[in-house]
């Protein structure tokens, strides 16, 4: 099975990529968004271990490594084939 | 004086702390790979800067988790000194050796030159006793992810227990914003609870020779590891 975790930076954080996006939208004529947030997605695949089992290791995951809780959040999705 | 200096796959100042490391204390810091986890007891270990594993995921989190690092927390809990630059400022947050975040840079560019660092009033600590207070040191920086970032409260227990070591302060005659990077109340460098780590983005090592532009690098080091060995 796989699990996506999907990390983005806390609100009030500064995103100076998701404005840079934002201007350059704003000048190809995109004009009904309010603003733009970037983020990375990190997949990863389990083998034979139930959903329960797979979630609870991929949460220790970001925990110690795969985010920065000083900064990001993130929410970890199982993905549908 | 012992010293170390570590080293991981992108790193890519430690040659030049290296040098610098031979001319001030006349010896020749021992290497650290990132993989060795047995060293001889050192008085300080420096984590220079570069790009350490690429920089993937975020500046300095896969460094941090490498054996190395097992072994300079011992260091530190033995009361050692360590000093990271640059990447290795990133790689001590990343550890959790020193607290808050060091993101992006405001302007979104890397941006490579000279800054103005003003000594602030400080803690006790073997980096900044032998300065002056107040005093002005020109030191270059390099980076894309130096605009440090903590909550409030965070930045308010840094500046009440002394922790600030180095503020960026307006360069006289010069058009380029002071502040390199965005960094929450113009901060370059924070230290340890203890005083015995230092982290700074500013590269001490890159203007320690009259042909690097300027020796206050060179001045700032030489007073570290006097207060170092004591």
């Amino acid at each position: 099975m796989k699990l996506i975790v999907n990390i983005s930076l806390k609100e009030g954080v500064l995103d100076p990529e998701g404005q840079a996006i934002k201007t350059s939208l704003l000048n190809l004529g995109f004009k009904n968004f309010n603003d733009v947030r970037t983020g990375k997605q990190i997949v990863l695949s389990f083998e034979k271990m139930e959903e329960n089992e797979a979630i609870l290791e991929a949460e220790k995951m970001c925990q110690n490594l795969l985010v920065n809780t000083v900064i990001e959040k993130y929410e970890i999705n199982i993905l549908k084939d | 004086m012992r010293t170390g200096v570590t080293i991981f796959p992108g790193s890519n100042c430690d040659r030049d702390i290296m040098v610098a490391l031979k001319i001030i204390t006349g010896k020749t810091p021992i290497k650290m790979w990132h993989k060795d986890t047995e060293f001889p007891n050192l008085d300080l270990v420096i984590i220079p800067g570069g790009f350490s594993f690429g920089d993937y995921l975020r500046c300095g989190a896969l460094a941090a988790r490498s054996p190395v690092i097992k072994n300079i927390k011992n260091h530190i809990s033995r009361g050692g000194a360590v000093l990271g630059i640059c990447n290795g400022f990133q790689i001590l947050i990343e550890a959790g050796i020193l607290p808050g975040s060091l993101i992006r840079n405001k302007r979104l560019l890397f941006t490579c030159r000279n800054t103005t660092l003003k000594v602030q009033d400080s803690m006790k600590s073997p980096f900044i006793t032998g300065l002056k207070k107040g005093d002005y040191l020109n030191i270059p920086v390099a980076h894309n992810e130096g605009n440090f970032f903590a909550s409030e409260e965070l930045l308010n227990e840094l500046t009440n227990d002394g922790r600030i070591a180095f503020k960026y302060v307006k360069q006289t005659n010069s058009y380029d914003e002071y502040n390199p990077n965005g960094s929450s109340n113009d901060i370059a460098g924070i230290l340890s609870k203890n005083g015995k780590v230092l982290g700074m983005m500013p590269h001490p090592e890159r203007a320690i020779n009259h042909l690097h532009g300027g020796t206050d690098g060179f001045q700032f080091l030489s007073k570290s590891f006097q207060q170092i060995v004591g």
